[in-house]
Protein backbone atom coordinates (compact mmCIF):
# COMPACT_ATOMS: atom_id res chain seq x y z
CA UNK A 1 0.00 0.00 0.00
CA UNK A 2 1.12 3.19 -1.20
CA UNK A 3 1.84 6.04 1.94
CA UNK A 4 1.75 9.86 0.82
CA UNK A 5 1.58 11.95 4.47
CA UNK A 6 -0.74 14.69 4.49
CA UNK A 7 0.50 17.56 6.43
CA UNK A 8 -3.25 18.07 8.03
CA UNK A 9 -4.17 14.18 8.60
CA UNK A 10 -0.21 12.21 8.88
CA UNK A 11 0.41 9.05 7.19
CA UNK A 12 -2.52 7.76 4.76
CA UNK A 13 -2.72 5.69 1.86
CA UNK A 14 -2.71 7.03 -1.64
CA UNK A 15 -6.18 5.93 -2.34
CA UNK A 16 -7.28 9.00 -0.36
CA UNK A 17 -5.80 11.80 -2.41
CA UNK A 18 -6.45 13.55 -5.48
CA UNK A 19 -4.22 14.84 -7.78
CA UNK A 20 -4.69 18.55 -8.54
CA UNK A 21 -2.39 19.18 -10.91
CA UNK A 22 1.10 21.02 -11.79
CA UNK A 23 2.09 24.21 -9.08
CA UNK A 24 2.62 27.21 -11.47
CA UNK A 25 1.50 30.74 -11.18
CA UNK A 26 -2.21 31.25 -11.73
CA UNK A 27 -3.26 34.12 -14.10
CA UNK A 28 -4.53 37.60 -12.79
CA UNK A 29 -8.25 37.28 -12.54
CA UNK A 30 -8.58 40.07 -15.39
CA UNK A 31 -5.98 38.29 -17.49
CA UNK A 32 -7.13 37.53 -21.15
CA UNK A 33 -9.07 34.08 -21.85
CA UNK A 34 -5.73 32.74 -24.31
CA UNK A 35 -3.85 32.86 -20.37
CA UNK A 36 -6.38 30.62 -18.43
CA UNK A 37 -6.55 28.39 -21.47
CA UNK A 38 -2.68 27.87 -21.56
CA UNK A 39 -3.31 27.74 -17.38
CA UNK A 40 -5.67 25.27 -17.21
CA UNK A 41 -5.09 22.70 -20.28
CA UNK A 42 -1.51 22.82 -21.27
CA UNK A 43 1.04 21.60 -19.70
CA UNK A 44 5.04 21.11 -19.21
CA UNK A 45 4.12 17.06 -18.32
CA UNK A 46 7.96 16.32 -18.27
CA UNK A 47 9.93 13.74 -15.81
CA UNK A 48 11.90 14.89 -12.94
CA UNK A 49 10.99 16.22 -9.88
CA UNK A 50 7.68 18.59 -10.06
CA UNK A 51 5.84 20.25 -7.30
CA UNK A 52 1.80 19.15 -7.33
CA UNK A 53 -1.60 20.06 -6.10
CA UNK A 54 -3.45 17.15 -3.84
CA UNK A 55 -6.06 17.07 -2.03
CA UNK A 56 -6.91 14.87 1.01
CA UNK A 57 -10.48 13.97 -0.33
CA UNK A 58 -12.53 12.83 3.22
CA UNK A 59 -11.08 16.21 4.93
CA UNK A 60 -11.24 18.27 1.34
CA UNK A 61 -7.71 19.87 2.46
CA UNK A 62 -5.57 20.92 -0.59
CA UNK A 63 -1.65 20.82 0.12
CA UNK A 64 1.31 20.77 -1.99
CA UNK A 65 3.56 17.70 -2.57
CA UNK A 66 6.81 17.34 -4.11
CA UNK A 67 7.17 14.10 -6.25
CA UNK A 68 9.32 12.10 -8.36
CA UNK A 69 7.45 12.04 -11.30
CA UNK A 70 9.54 9.00 -13.12
CA UNK A 71 9.65 6.90 -9.81
CA UNK A 72 6.74 8.19 -7.95
CA UNK A 73 8.59 8.71 -5.17
CA UNK A 74 7.28 11.04 -2.47
CA UNK A 75 9.87 13.39 -1.11
CA UNK A 76 8.20 16.00 0.44
CA UNK A 77 4.80 17.26 1.41
CA UNK A 78 3.81 21.06 2.48
CA UNK A 79 1.27 23.22 3.55
CA UNK A 80 -0.04 25.32 0.92
CA UNK A 81 1.06 28.56 2.81
CA UNK A 82 4.83 27.21 3.53
CA UNK A 83 4.94 27.02 -0.17
CA UNK A 84 3.16 30.10 -1.51
CA UNK A 85 3.61 33.54 0.26
CA UNK B 1 19.22 -38.38 -37.45
CA UNK B 2 16.57 -38.12 -40.06
CA UNK B 3 17.59 -36.63 -43.17
CA UNK B 4 14.85 -34.00 -43.35
CA UNK B 5 16.23 -32.54 -40.34
CA UNK B 6 19.62 -32.62 -41.51
CA UNK B 7 18.88 -30.96 -44.47
CA UNK B 8 17.18 -27.75 -42.34
CA UNK B 9 20.53 -27.84 -40.25
CA UNK B 10 22.31 -26.95 -43.28
CA UNK B 11 20.21 -23.96 -43.90
CA UNK B 12 18.86 -24.83 -46.97
CA UNK B 13 15.37 -23.47 -46.20
CA UNK B 14 15.99 -21.00 -43.64
CA UNK B 15 12.83 -17.83 -43.68
CA UNK B 16 13.94 -14.84 -44.50
CA UNK B 17 15.06 -11.50 -42.93
CA UNK B 18 11.60 -10.09 -42.37
CA UNK B 19 13.40 -7.06 -41.86
CA UNK B 20 16.35 -5.70 -44.28
CA UNK B 21 19.63 -5.05 -42.14
CA UNK B 22 19.79 -1.64 -40.43
CA UNK B 23 22.51 0.69 -41.69
CA UNK B 24 24.00 3.53 -40.89
CA UNK B 25 22.24 6.98 -40.70
CA UNK B 26 22.30 9.22 -43.49
CA UNK B 27 23.32 12.33 -43.36
CA UNK B 28 19.66 13.94 -44.28
CA UNK B 29 16.00 12.33 -44.87
CA UNK B 30 12.59 14.22 -46.45
CA UNK B 31 10.91 13.30 -43.66
CA UNK B 32 12.29 11.64 -40.00
CA UNK B 33 10.02 10.07 -37.99
CA UNK B 34 10.19 9.85 -33.92
CA UNK B 35 8.10 6.65 -32.65
CA UNK B 36 8.36 2.87 -34.67
CA UNK B 37 5.02 2.11 -33.15
CA UNK B 38 1.72 0.82 -35.04
CA UNK B 39 1.13 4.92 -35.79
CA UNK B 40 4.60 5.96 -37.18
CA UNK B 41 5.22 2.42 -39.15
CA UNK B 42 1.93 2.94 -40.57
CA UNK B 43 2.58 6.63 -41.56
CA UNK B 44 5.78 5.61 -42.99
CA UNK B 45 4.03 2.88 -44.88
CA UNK B 46 0.99 5.29 -46.41
CA UNK B 47 4.18 7.86 -47.10
CA UNK B 48 5.61 5.67 -49.67
CA UNK B 49 2.56 4.21 -50.84
CA UNK B 50 0.35 6.71 -51.56
CA UNK B 51 2.73 9.44 -51.85
CA UNK B 52 5.65 8.34 -53.34
CA UNK B 53 7.80 9.67 -50.55
CA UNK B 54 10.43 7.33 -49.73
CA UNK B 55 13.25 9.14 -48.56
CA UNK B 56 12.24 8.60 -44.51
CA UNK B 57 13.66 7.10 -41.78
CA UNK B 58 11.64 6.15 -38.64
CA UNK B 59 13.88 6.52 -35.52
CA UNK B 60 12.70 4.15 -32.44
CA UNK B 61 14.44 4.37 -29.56
CA UNK B 62 13.99 0.70 -28.50
CA UNK B 63 12.75 -1.93 -30.63
CA UNK B 64 9.38 -2.04 -33.27
CA UNK B 65 6.42 -1.78 -31.29
CA UNK B 66 7.55 -1.69 -27.79
CA UNK B 67 5.64 0.88 -26.91
CA UNK B 68 2.06 0.70 -26.41
CA UNK B 69 1.33 -1.01 -29.78
CA UNK B 70 2.40 -4.00 -28.09
CA UNK B 71 0.76 -3.60 -24.66
CA UNK B 72 -2.56 -2.67 -25.92
CA UNK B 73 -5.48 -4.77 -25.24
CA UNK B 74 -6.10 -4.70 -29.36
CA UNK B 75 -9.82 -3.78 -28.72
CA UNK B 76 -11.38 -1.84 -32.66
CA UNK B 77 -14.47 -0.51 -32.63
CA UNK B 78 -15.79 2.92 -33.97
CA UNK B 79 -18.84 3.73 -31.97
CA UNK B 80 -18.30 6.94 -30.11
CA UNK B 81 -20.53 9.78 -29.61
CA UNK B 82 -18.78 13.03 -31.21
CA UNK B 83 -19.62 13.04 -34.96
CA UNK B 84 -16.20 13.58 -35.71
CA UNK B 85 -14.88 10.83 -33.91
CA UNK B 86 -16.97 8.69 -35.39
CA UNK B 87 -15.89 9.23 -38.56
CA UNK B 88 -12.46 9.09 -37.74
CA UNK B 89 -12.70 5.77 -35.99
CA UNK B 90 -15.38 4.69 -39.25
CA UNK B 91 -12.52 5.60 -41.41
CA UNK B 92 -9.96 3.44 -39.43
CA UNK B 93 -12.26 -0.10 -39.57
CA UNK B 94 -12.47 0.40 -42.85
CA UNK B 95 -9.02 -0.18 -43.38
CA UNK B 96 -8.76 -2.81 -41.13
CA UNK B 97 -11.40 -4.65 -42.75
CA UNK B 98 -9.08 -5.29 -45.54
CA UNK B 99 -5.55 -5.12 -44.00
CA UNK B 100 -4.43 -8.10 -44.10
CA UNK B 101 -4.86 -8.35 -47.84
CA UNK B 102 -3.43 -4.79 -48.15
CA UNK B 103 -0.46 -5.85 -46.87
CA UNK B 104 -0.01 -9.13 -47.02
CA UNK B 105 0.45 -9.82 -43.38
CA UNK B 106 -1.81 -11.63 -41.42
CA UNK B 107 -3.17 -8.80 -38.52
CA UNK B 108 -5.72 -11.38 -37.59
CA UNK B 109 -8.49 -9.11 -37.66
CA UNK B 110 -12.02 -10.97 -35.76
CA UNK B 111 -15.11 -9.35 -35.82
CA UNK B 112 -16.39 -10.56 -31.99
CA UNK B 113 -19.42 -7.69 -31.35
CA UNK B 114 -19.20 -5.24 -28.30
CA UNK B 115 -21.45 -4.40 -25.68
CA UNK B 116 -21.13 -1.32 -24.06
CA UNK B 117 -23.17 -1.79 -20.57
CA UNK B 118 -25.31 0.22 -18.85
CA UNK B 119 -26.38 0.12 -15.36
CA UNK B 120 -28.15 3.21 -14.83
CA UNK B 121 -30.54 5.04 -16.61
CA UNK B 122 -28.77 8.04 -16.92
CA UNK B 123 -26.17 5.57 -19.08
CA UNK B 124 -29.21 4.38 -21.02
CA UNK B 125 -29.61 7.57 -21.90
CA UNK B 126 -26.15 8.02 -23.37
CA UNK B 127 -26.24 4.88 -25.45
CA UNK B 128 -29.14 6.31 -27.12
CA UNK B 129 -27.73 9.17 -28.13
CA UNK B 130 -24.71 7.51 -29.20
CA UNK B 131 -26.46 4.55 -31.25
CA UNK B 132 -28.00 7.64 -32.93
CA UNK B 133 -25.35 9.73 -33.56
CA UNK B 134 -23.57 6.18 -34.92
CA UNK B 135 -26.68 5.47 -37.17
CA UNK B 136 -26.47 8.81 -38.75
CA UNK B 137 -23.08 8.36 -39.67
CA UNK B 138 -23.17 5.05 -40.93
CA UNK B 139 -21.99 2.58 -37.99
CA UNK B 140 -23.82 -0.26 -37.16
CA UNK B 141 -24.85 1.00 -33.23
CA UNK B 142 -28.19 -0.31 -31.50
CA UNK B 143 -29.11 -0.21 -27.99
CA UNK B 144 -30.56 -3.62 -26.86
CA UNK B 145 -32.45 -4.62 -23.65
CA UNK B 146 -31.49 -6.58 -20.45
CA UNK B 147 -33.01 -9.70 -22.75
CA UNK B 148 -30.95 -8.97 -25.55
CA UNK B 149 -27.57 -8.91 -23.79
CA UNK B 150 -28.03 -11.69 -21.88
CA UNK B 151 -29.00 -14.05 -25.36
CA UNK B 152 -25.97 -11.95 -27.43
CA UNK B 153 -23.64 -12.82 -24.43
CA UNK B 154 -24.52 -15.61 -22.23
CA UNK B 155 -21.76 -15.81 -19.62
CA UNK B 156 -23.00 -12.43 -18.23
CA UNK B 157 -24.23 -12.44 -14.79
CA UNK B 158 -27.75 -11.09 -15.12
CA UNK B 159 -28.76 -11.07 -11.71
CA UNK B 160 -30.96 -7.80 -10.07
CA UNK B 161 -29.26 -8.79 -6.88
CA UNK B 162 -25.88 -6.93 -7.54
CA UNK B 163 -24.76 -3.54 -6.60
CA UNK B 164 -24.97 -2.56 -10.43
CA UNK B 165 -27.64 -4.80 -12.57
CA UNK B 166 -27.04 -5.00 -16.17
CA UNK B 167 -30.15 -2.99 -17.33
CA UNK B 168 -28.86 -2.85 -20.93
CA UNK B 169 -26.24 -1.87 -23.29
CA UNK B 170 -25.20 -0.22 -26.52
CA UNK B 171 -24.55 -3.28 -29.11
CA UNK B 172 -21.84 -2.73 -32.07
CA UNK B 173 -21.85 -5.80 -33.58
CA UNK B 174 -18.59 -5.03 -35.96
CA UNK B 175 -16.59 -4.27 -32.49
CA UNK B 176 -13.46 -6.52 -33.52
CA UNK B 177 -10.28 -7.44 -32.25
CA UNK B 178 -6.57 -7.34 -34.19
CA UNK B 179 -3.40 -8.71 -33.38
CA UNK B 180 -1.09 -5.67 -32.23
CA UNK B 181 2.38 -6.58 -32.77
CA UNK B 182 1.37 -7.81 -36.32
CA UNK B 183 -0.18 -4.27 -37.65
CA UNK B 184 3.29 -2.59 -36.32
CA UNK B 185 5.32 -5.52 -38.09
CA UNK B 186 3.21 -5.92 -41.31
CA UNK B 187 3.37 -1.77 -41.48
CA UNK B 188 6.90 -2.10 -41.50
CA UNK B 189 7.97 -4.31 -43.45
CA UNK B 190 6.23 -3.37 -46.27
CA UNK B 191 7.28 0.36 -45.56
CA UNK B 192 10.79 -1.01 -45.60
CA UNK B 193 10.61 -2.89 -48.90
CA UNK B 194 9.43 0.42 -51.17
CA UNK B 195 13.06 2.17 -49.38
CA UNK B 196 11.85 3.68 -46.07
CA UNK B 197 14.61 2.98 -43.65
CA UNK B 198 13.73 1.77 -39.92
CA UNK B 199 16.39 2.48 -37.46
CA UNK B 200 15.89 0.86 -33.89
CA UNK B 201 17.92 1.45 -31.03
CA UNK B 202 17.97 5.06 -31.60
CA UNK B 203 16.56 7.22 -29.27
CA UNK B 204 15.96 11.27 -30.54
CA UNK B 205 17.53 13.64 -27.70
CA UNK B 206 16.54 17.22 -29.37
CA UNK B 207 16.13 19.14 -32.22
CA UNK B 208 18.21 21.79 -33.73
CA UNK B 209 15.55 24.63 -34.34
CA UNK B 210 16.40 27.62 -36.66
CA UNK B 211 13.77 30.59 -38.45
CA UNK B 212 10.79 28.27 -37.06
CA UNK B 213 11.52 25.22 -38.28
CA UNK B 214 13.47 22.22 -36.99
CA UNK B 215 16.79 21.80 -39.34
CA UNK B 216 17.98 18.67 -37.38
CA UNK B 217 17.57 15.71 -35.52
CA UNK B 218 19.98 14.58 -32.57
CA UNK B 219 19.99 11.24 -31.83
CA UNK B 220 22.04 8.39 -29.69
CA UNK B 221 23.98 7.63 -32.94
CA UNK B 222 24.51 10.81 -34.35
CA UNK B 223 23.00 14.23 -35.96
CA UNK B 224 20.54 13.63 -39.15
CA UNK B 225 19.11 16.62 -41.36
CA UNK B 226 15.48 17.26 -41.93
CA UNK B 227 13.13 18.17 -44.45
CA UNK B 228 10.17 17.33 -42.46
CA UNK B 229 9.32 15.74 -38.53
CA UNK B 230 6.54 13.64 -37.61
CA UNK B 231 6.41 12.68 -33.82
CA UNK B 232 4.10 9.53 -33.12
CA UNK B 233 5.55 9.09 -29.41
CA UNK B 234 2.50 8.33 -27.48
CA UNK B 235 3.43 8.30 -23.67
CA UNK B 236 6.29 10.62 -24.61
CA UNK B 237 4.49 13.02 -26.67
CA UNK B 238 5.29 16.19 -24.20
CA UNK B 239 8.62 15.19 -23.51
CA UNK B 240 9.92 14.55 -27.29
CA UNK B 241 7.72 18.22 -28.43
CA UNK B 242 9.35 19.45 -25.54
CA UNK B 243 12.58 19.34 -27.22
CA UNK B 244 11.12 21.48 -30.01
CA UNK B 245 9.79 24.02 -27.33
CA UNK B 246 6.52 23.03 -28.22
CA UNK B 247 4.06 22.53 -24.79
CA UNK B 248 1.09 19.98 -25.59
CA UNK B 249 -2.35 20.20 -23.54
CA UNK B 250 -1.22 16.47 -22.36
CA UNK B 251 -1.24 14.59 -19.20
CA UNK B 252 1.10 11.25 -19.15
CA UNK B 253 -0.74 8.40 -16.95
CA UNK B 254 -0.01 5.12 -16.61
CA UNK B 255 -2.53 2.57 -18.00
CA UNK B 256 -2.65 -1.29 -16.67
CA UNK B 257 -3.85 -4.59 -18.59
CA UNK B 258 -3.75 -7.99 -17.57
CA UNK B 259 -4.81 -11.54 -18.64
CA UNK B 260 -5.93 -14.68 -17.11
CA UNK B 261 -4.65 -18.45 -18.03
CA UNK B 262 -6.18 -19.98 -21.11
CA UNK B 263 -9.57 -21.11 -20.28
CA UNK B 264 -11.89 -23.17 -23.25
CA UNK B 265 -13.51 -20.48 -25.28
CA UNK B 266 -17.09 -19.31 -23.18
CA UNK B 267 -16.65 -15.18 -24.22
CA UNK B 268 -17.48 -14.83 -27.84
CA UNK B 269 -18.46 -11.07 -27.23
CA UNK B 270 -15.66 -8.09 -26.23
CA UNK B 271 -17.82 -6.75 -22.85
CA UNK B 272 -16.93 -2.80 -21.32
CA UNK B 273 -18.48 -1.25 -18.70
CA UNK B 274 -17.92 2.43 -17.98
CA UNK B 275 -19.88 2.57 -14.82
CA UNK B 276 -17.92 -0.22 -13.34
CA UNK B 277 -14.14 0.81 -15.15
CA UNK B 278 -13.62 -2.42 -16.74
CA UNK B 279 -13.60 -4.50 -19.86
CA UNK B 280 -12.57 -8.10 -20.56
CA UNK B 281 -12.64 -10.19 -23.96
CA UNK B 282 -11.10 -13.56 -24.71
CA UNK B 283 -8.28 -13.93 -26.91
CA UNK B 284 -7.68 -17.32 -29.83
CA UNK B 285 -5.31 -18.68 -26.93
CA UNK B 286 -8.12 -18.47 -24.35
CA UNK B 287 -7.08 -16.06 -21.98
CA UNK B 288 -9.13 -13.30 -20.54
CA UNK B 289 -7.61 -9.74 -21.47
CA UNK B 290 -8.84 -7.41 -19.12
CA UNK B 291 -8.61 -3.67 -18.14
CA UNK B 292 -10.06 -0.84 -16.95
CA UNK B 293 -9.30 3.38 -16.69
CA UNK B 294 -6.35 4.69 -16.43
CA UNK B 295 -4.11 5.43 -13.17
CA UNK B 296 -5.44 7.69 -10.67
CA UNK B 297 -2.25 10.42 -11.03
CA UNK B 298 0.18 11.07 -13.61
CA UNK B 299 3.35 9.58 -13.77
CA UNK B 300 6.50 9.21 -16.72
CA UNK B 301 7.31 5.58 -16.75
CA UNK B 302 4.42 2.27 -16.48
CA UNK B 303 4.44 0.09 -13.71
CA UNK B 304 2.34 -2.43 -12.54
CA UNK B 305 -0.01 -1.86 -8.93
CA UNK B 306 -1.71 -4.10 -6.76
CA UNK B 307 -4.65 -1.31 -6.48
CA UNK B 308 -4.97 -1.93 -10.20
CA UNK B 309 -6.13 -5.76 -9.87
CA UNK B 310 -8.21 -5.09 -6.82
CA UNK B 311 -10.27 -2.61 -7.71
CA UNK B 312 -10.57 -4.40 -11.71
CA UNK B 313 -11.63 -7.39 -10.01
CA UNK B 314 -14.06 -6.09 -7.63
CA UNK B 315 -15.96 -5.17 -10.41
CA UNK B 316 -14.97 -7.53 -13.17
CA UNK B 317 -16.67 -10.41 -10.58
CA UNK B 318 -20.20 -8.93 -10.56
CA UNK B 319 -20.35 -9.56 -14.03
CA UNK B 320 -18.82 -12.83 -14.60
CA UNK B 321 -18.60 -14.18 -11.14
CA UNK B 322 -16.96 -17.48 -12.44
CA UNK B 323 -13.63 -15.78 -13.03
CA UNK B 324 -13.39 -15.73 -9.26
CA UNK B 325 -11.09 -18.95 -9.23
CA UNK B 326 -9.22 -18.12 -12.31
CA UNK B 327 -5.69 -17.38 -11.42
CA UNK B 328 -3.79 -14.23 -13.56
CA UNK B 329 -1.05 -15.20 -15.52
CA UNK B 330 0.40 -11.59 -16.62
CA UNK B 331 -0.02 -8.12 -15.75
CA UNK B 332 1.77 -4.82 -17.30
CA UNK B 333 1.45 -1.03 -18.18
CA UNK B 334 1.61 1.36 -20.49
CA UNK B 335 1.46 4.96 -21.17
CA UNK B 336 -1.01 6.82 -22.08
CA UNK B 337 -0.67 10.56 -23.33
CA UNK B 338 -4.42 12.12 -21.75
CA UNK B 339 -5.43 15.50 -23.76
CA UNK B 340 -8.20 17.00 -21.58
CA UNK B 341 -11.14 16.59 -23.90
CA UNK B 342 -10.32 12.55 -24.58
CA UNK B 343 -10.17 13.35 -28.51
CA UNK B 344 -6.11 12.73 -30.43
CA UNK B 345 -4.28 16.10 -31.09
CA UNK B 346 -2.80 15.67 -35.33
CA UNK B 347 -1.53 17.98 -37.92
CA UNK B 348 0.93 20.81 -37.71
CA UNK B 349 2.35 22.58 -34.46
CA UNK B 350 4.03 25.92 -34.31
CA UNK B 351 6.64 24.72 -36.25
CA UNK B 352 6.65 25.21 -39.91
CA UNK B 353 7.89 21.79 -40.33
CA UNK B 354 6.80 19.77 -37.28
CA UNK B 355 3.81 17.36 -37.76
CA UNK B 356 2.44 15.85 -34.41
CA UNK B 357 -0.09 12.24 -33.82
CA UNK B 358 -0.42 12.47 -30.12
CA UNK B 359 -2.92 12.39 -27.68
CA UNK B 360 -3.80 8.54 -28.15
CA UNK B 361 -4.40 8.19 -24.41
CA UNK B 362 -6.12 5.22 -24.43
CA UNK B 363 -7.76 4.61 -27.33
CA UNK B 364 -5.38 4.82 -30.26
CA UNK B 365 -4.73 1.06 -31.54
CA UNK B 366 -7.76 1.48 -33.43
CA UNK B 367 -6.42 4.30 -35.19
CA UNK B 368 -3.42 3.23 -36.04
CA UNK B 369 -4.45 2.86 -39.94
CA UNK B 370 -6.17 6.01 -40.78
CA UNK B 371 -3.42 7.99 -38.81
CA UNK B 372 -0.75 6.70 -40.79
CA UNK B 373 -2.73 7.50 -43.55
CA UNK B 374 -3.72 11.10 -42.73
CA UNK B 375 -1.21 11.84 -41.07
CA UNK B 376 0.85 10.97 -44.16
CA UNK B 377 -1.16 12.91 -46.53
CA UNK B 378 -0.57 16.18 -44.10
CA UNK B 379 2.88 15.56 -44.20
CA UNK B 380 2.92 14.91 -48.35
CA UNK B 381 0.29 17.44 -48.85
CA UNK B 382 1.32 20.15 -46.47
CA UNK B 383 -2.44 21.02 -45.65
CA UNK B 384 -4.33 19.44 -42.70
CA UNK B 385 -7.12 17.01 -44.18
CA UNK B 386 -10.43 17.69 -43.18
CA UNK B 387 -11.13 14.76 -41.04
CA UNK B 388 -8.23 15.69 -38.89
CA UNK B 389 -8.90 19.63 -38.40
CA UNK B 390 -11.56 19.56 -35.60
CA UNK B 391 -8.43 17.55 -33.71
CA UNK B 392 -5.76 20.58 -33.86
CA UNK B 393 -2.85 21.03 -31.05
CA UNK B 394 -4.24 24.67 -30.56
CA UNK B 395 -7.90 23.78 -30.20
CA UNK B 396 -7.85 24.18 -26.33
CA UNK B 397 -6.42 27.78 -26.83
CA UNK B 398 -10.02 29.31 -27.87
CA UNK B 399 -11.76 26.57 -25.59
CA UNK B 400 -13.00 24.36 -28.90
CA UNK B 401 -12.72 21.23 -27.23
CA UNK B 402 -13.74 17.68 -29.02
CA UNK B 403 -15.52 16.00 -25.57
CA UNK B 404 -15.05 12.72 -26.44
CA UNK B 405 -17.31 10.97 -23.78
CA UNK B 406 -17.61 7.53 -25.68
CA UNK B 407 -13.69 7.16 -24.93
CA UNK B 408 -14.05 8.56 -21.19
CA UNK B 409 -15.32 5.98 -19.47
CA UNK B 410 -13.37 3.19 -19.72
CA UNK B 411 -10.66 3.99 -22.12
CA UNK B 412 -10.50 1.18 -24.37
C1 LIG C 1 -2.81 -1.29 -21.30
C2 LIG C 1 -3.26 -0.56 -22.53
C3 LIG C 1 -4.42 -0.96 -23.20
C4 LIG C 1 -4.85 -0.31 -24.35
N1 LIG C 1 -5.95 -0.79 -25.00
C5 LIG C 1 -6.34 -0.22 -26.17
C6 LIG C 1 -7.42 -0.80 -26.90
O1 LIG C 1 -8.00 -1.83 -26.50
N2 LIG C 1 -7.80 -0.20 -28.06
C7 LIG C 1 -7.17 0.92 -28.54
O2 LIG C 1 -7.57 1.42 -29.57
N3 LIG C 1 -6.11 1.46 -27.86
C8 LIG C 1 -5.68 0.92 -26.70
N4 LIG C 1 -4.61 1.46 -26.01
C9 LIG C 1 -3.96 2.68 -26.53
C10 LIG C 1 -2.94 2.35 -27.61
O3 LIG C 1 -2.07 1.32 -27.18
C11 LIG C 1 -2.08 3.55 -27.98
O4 LIG C 1 -2.86 4.71 -28.12
C12 LIG C 1 -1.35 3.30 -29.30
O5 LIG C 1 -0.64 2.09 -29.23
C13 LIG C 1 -0.41 4.42 -29.64
O6 LIG C 1 0.39 4.00 -30.73
P1 LIG C 1 1.68 4.77 -31.11
O7 LIG C 1 2.28 4.07 -32.27
O8 LIG C 1 1.35 6.21 -31.27
O9 LIG C 1 2.59 4.69 -29.80
P2 LIG C 1 3.60 3.59 -29.26
O10 LIG C 1 3.26 2.23 -29.68
O11 LIG C 1 3.78 3.85 -27.81
O12 LIG C 1 4.93 3.98 -30.05
C14 LIG C 1 5.71 5.09 -29.72
C15 LIG C 1 7.15 4.66 -29.87
O13 LIG C 1 7.99 5.80 -29.75
C16 LIG C 1 9.18 5.41 -29.13
N5 LIG C 1 9.83 6.60 -28.59
C17 LIG C 1 9.48 7.34 -27.50
N6 LIG C 1 10.33 8.36 -27.30
C18 LIG C 1 11.25 8.28 -28.31
C19 LIG C 1 12.40 9.05 -28.65
N7 LIG C 1 12.78 10.11 -27.92
N8 LIG C 1 13.12 8.68 -29.73
C20 LIG C 1 12.77 7.59 -30.49
N9 LIG C 1 11.68 6.82 -30.19
C21 LIG C 1 10.94 7.16 -29.12
C22 LIG C 1 8.75 4.39 -28.09
O14 LIG C 1 9.80 3.52 -27.74
C23 LIG C 1 7.60 3.68 -28.80
O15 LIG C 1 8.00 2.48 -29.42
C24 LIG C 1 -4.15 0.83 -24.84
C25 LIG C 1 -2.99 1.25 -24.18
C26 LIG C 1 -2.52 0.56 -23.04
C27 LIG C 1 -1.27 1.04 -22.37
Amino acid sequence: MKIMNCPLNGPRNISEFAYGGEVKPTPDAQAPTQEWADYVYYHANQPGILREWWLHVPTSYWFIAERDVTTDRIIATFKPEEVLR
Amino acid sequence: MPLVLIKHALGLSRPKRQLPAQKELKSSYDVVIVGGGGHGLAAAYYLAKDWGVTNVAVLEKSWLGGGNTARNTAIVRSNYITPEGVRFYKESMGLFETLSQDLDFNVMYTKRGHLTLAHTDAAMRTMRWRAEVNKHLGVQSEVVDDKDVARIEPALNMSRAVRWPILGALHHPVGATARHDAVAWGYAQRAAEMGVEIHQGTEVTGFELSGGKIVSVQTTRGKVGCGKVLQAVAGMSSKVAGMAGVTLPIRTIPLQACVSQPLKPFLDTIIVSGSLHCYIWQSQRGECVMGGAVDPYPLQAPRSTLDFKEGLMAHMLELIPGLADVPLMRQWAGLADMTPDFSPVMGKTSLENHYIDAGWGTWGFKATPVCGKRMAECVATEKVPDILSAFRFDRFKNFEQVGEAGAASVGS
